[in-house]
């Protein structure tokens, strides 16, 4: 009665699995990084695209959305790097050592690789491929807490090129990384990207990472980027969602974090037509202190999708998980933010929270926090809201002279802030809100 | 002309008669004050002189310098000089107090036409006002009323009003929640904005923030209307003898 069954494959999944099979032999690295890339595909060929019925994408329907898939981008030609020279540059008041990838490859004639502070390795993933780095294939997608993940899957089959970033133990970097993905052309394609960082043990550093793209065109990125952090390190990572509005972005971030470590997470999501932030990450350290939030703002049919799972594998460790959305038009966002407490993770602090401010009537957001604890002597909850603005707040502000949209922004922006301030570097929060402005401008 | 008539207002919230038939004029440079139990519609008159959602103006008008504002939007009649003191002003979280002031300044100031003020101009008037009215500059840089005690959130709001140089100002039981050092704060600061200009519409439930803003006129408003008009040794009389007397006058 177990019969297997097997779903007909879609015009997305046949059209990857075409594209894989016409450009493997192409695909950055041999021997042991093609092992790696023939056993992730063999995954995705059993199971295909993510679906509705599978629990963690039943909100968000790989399957469905992706009509079809694209060809894999080319490499960048002068023409393509050109116009991506300004890719990022929207952020240059951060003062960031700006490292830019146009379709998916490293372009260091566009990145800042001058005087790197000591410590600090820039490097490509293609070329580490090639090389057959063994420091790289060492950590390439072993130890990922993701590794059945879909899109993760995907994205090891066809990963192409990405940063490779090491910083050394007990350096601090006060300049920030700013991982600049741009997708240059006008034509839909498609982009697998891949980064690794690694931050040495009480080392310091902020990284950025950001992805734009034209509007318009339907292209599909999927980047995954691998991170971890030493014990006693303190970092930052600010990722920039701010893809065309017909993209599909699905983003994954697989951190396996050390002992004693300070880490700061944000994801800003603002563009793209269906948008996917995966957070994967483990406190394998105790002692560590996580604080992950983000913030989206969505219009027309805007469907961004913010999914973390966070896993306190030891002891005394404290996270707290805030996403904050603001929801116009028909856009839709979602949450899904699972605690998971191990049983010997005993004096876990973990507090998760989603809000969304929905702005009008075909707004939508759907929030599925979970906690999965194993422990019995931990503090954790979470909380989830969702609603219109509040119209005493409103009111009062308008019997002050304030026109409605004016009044409407000022609440916008608070409720967003709340999020943005827990970003420690003051220019970035800056930028942030100046974007997040620019949008409530544009709502006219 | 008058700066404000009001002529026979009838309003209902939720289908429920709050006033019924309310007549009040009132001139330039006065001082008004109304006086009433509570649940007479005092704060409804308020907030339907702001313009407040939710009321229905079922009868009647109100007219500022003869020209009725029942249709103007809340931000158009703050721009045309009304201007009302909160009796509970609301919190809001991440909006700091400088930035809701010059915003709200300048959104006014724009929509009569005039320029917006100049940051050094700004600052200078904001710290002048403020310092008159013991108000820390610290809180300037909070949100608006946020963490503030029941007086501060009072002084918060002459503030509001010192610099929006209304011409007329509602008062909603400003008094309500005050202790005696800090209504005189706050009467002195509205006593400063008595000019020929300006009109005062002050609502209390007590006397004694009469003894120190002195009205011209008081009212006593029972069930929905102005029952009694007199002057300020009304208010003496209503603190001596309480509203009992006036309930039956409204029926």
């Amino acid at each position: 009665m177990n019969a297997e069954v097997r779903q007909i494959r879609t015009v997305a999944e046949q059209g990857l699995l075409d594209s894989y099979l016409a450009s493997k032999a192409k695909l950055p690295g041999a021997g042991d990084v093609m092992a790696l890339r023939e056993a992730a595909f063999k995954v995705f060929e059993q199971q295909g695209l993510p679906h509705r019925r599978i629990e963690e994408w039943k909100y968000t329907d790989l399957r469905a959305v992706m009509r079809d898939s694209k060809p894999l981008a080319l490499p960048p030609d002068a023409k393509a790097k050109s116009r991506a020279k300004d890719a990022g540059q929207w952020l240059a008041a951060v003062g960031a050592r700006r490292i830019v990838f146009v379709d998916g490859v490293f372009a260091p004639d566009l990145s800042d690789l001058s005087a790197l502070e000591k410590g600090l390795t820039i490097g490509s993933l293609a070329d580490a491929l090639a090389k057959a780095d063994p420091h790289v294939l060492k950590i390439l997608g072993r130890a990922s807490p993701a590794k059945d993940d879909p899109a993760v899957t995907l994205n090891t089959a066809f990963m192409g090129d990405g940063a490779v970033i090491r910083v050394a133990d007990s350096a601090v970097i006060d300049k920030p990384l700013h991982l600049a993905f741009v997708t240059s052309g006008d034509k839909a394609v498609s982009i697998f990207a891949r980064s690794l960082v690694m931050i040495g043990k009480g080392a310091k550093a902020t990284l950025i990472e950001s992805h734009e793209g034209p509007a318009g065109i339907e292209y599909q990125v999927n980047h995954a980027l691998e991170l971890s952090v030493g014990d006693e390190a303190q970092f930052d990572h600010i990722k920039i969602a701010h893809e065309g509005d017909k993209a599909i972005h699905v983003g994954t971030l697989i951190a396996d974090i050390g002992a004693k470590a300070r880490i700061g997470d944000f994801t800003f999501t603002t563009g793209g037509a269906v948008v996917r932030n995966q957070i994967f990450m483990r406190l394998g350290g105790q002692e560590t202190n996580a604080n992950i939030s983000g913030a989206s703002l969505l219009r027309a049919r805007q469907h961004a999708d913010n999914t973390l799972v966070i896993d306190h594998a030891v002891p005394h460790c404290t996270s707290r998980e805030t996403f904050k959305s603001v929801v116009d038009d028909e856009a839709r966002s979602v949450f899904q933010g699972k605690i998971i407490v191990r049983p010997d993770a005993q004096k876990t602090d973990g507090k998760m929270a989603t809000h969304a401010l929905l702005l009008s009537e075909g707004a939508e957001a759907d929030a599925k926090p979970e906690l999965e604890i194993f422990a019995d002597d931990v503090v954790c909850g979470h909380g989830a809201t969702a609603g219109a603005l509040d119209e005493d707040l409103l009111f009062y502000l308008k019997a002050r002279g304030i026109p409605p949209k004016e009044a409407e922004a000022l609440l916008i922006q608070a409720f967003i802030g709340a999020a943005v301030e827990t970003i420690a570097n003051e220019a970035l929060r800056e930028a942030l809100m100046s974007e997040a402005e620019r949008w409530l401008a544009a709502r006219g | 002309m008058s700066l404000l008539q009001i002529k026979n207002l009838h309003v209902e919230i939720d289908g429920k008669k709050i006033l019924n038939g309310l007549d009040l004029t009132i001139e330039k440079g006065t001082v008004h004050a109304i006086m009433g139990p509570n649940g007479s519609g005092k704060s409804t008159l308020a907030y339907v002189l702001a313009g407040k959602a939710d009321y229905e103006v079922t009868e009647g008008d109100v007219l500022l310098d003869g020209r009725s504002i029942l249709d103007m939007a809340p931000d158009e009649r703050a721009a045309k000089g009304l201007f009302l003191a909160f009796q509970y002003p609301v919190e809001i979280p991440g909006v700091a107090t400088m930035t809701f002031l010059r915003t709200a300044v300048n959104a006014q100031r724009k929509k009569r036409g005039e320029g917006e003020y100049s940051t050094p101009d700004f600052l200078k008037k904001v710290r002048e006002a403020a310092a008159k009215l013991e108000i820390d500059p610290d809180m300037l840089k909070r949100s608006v009323n946020v963490g503030f005690s029941g007086g501060e959130k009072k002084r918060a709001e002459i503030l509001q009003m010192t610099m929006f140089e209304p011409r007329l100002a509602v008062l909603d039981e400003t008094d309500s929640g005050l202790d005696i050092d800090a209504l005189k704060v706050v009467s002195e600061g509205v006593n400063r904005l008595r000019s020929p200009e300006r009109a005062f519409l002050v609502i209390t439930h007590y006397q004694r923030l009469l003894d120190h803003i002195v009205p011209d006129v008081v009212h006593v408003m029972s069930r929905g209307r102005i029952v009694k008009t007199g002057g300020k040794e009304l208010a003496l009389e209503l603190e001596a003898r309480g509203y009992a007397q006036y309930a039956e006058a409204a029926e």
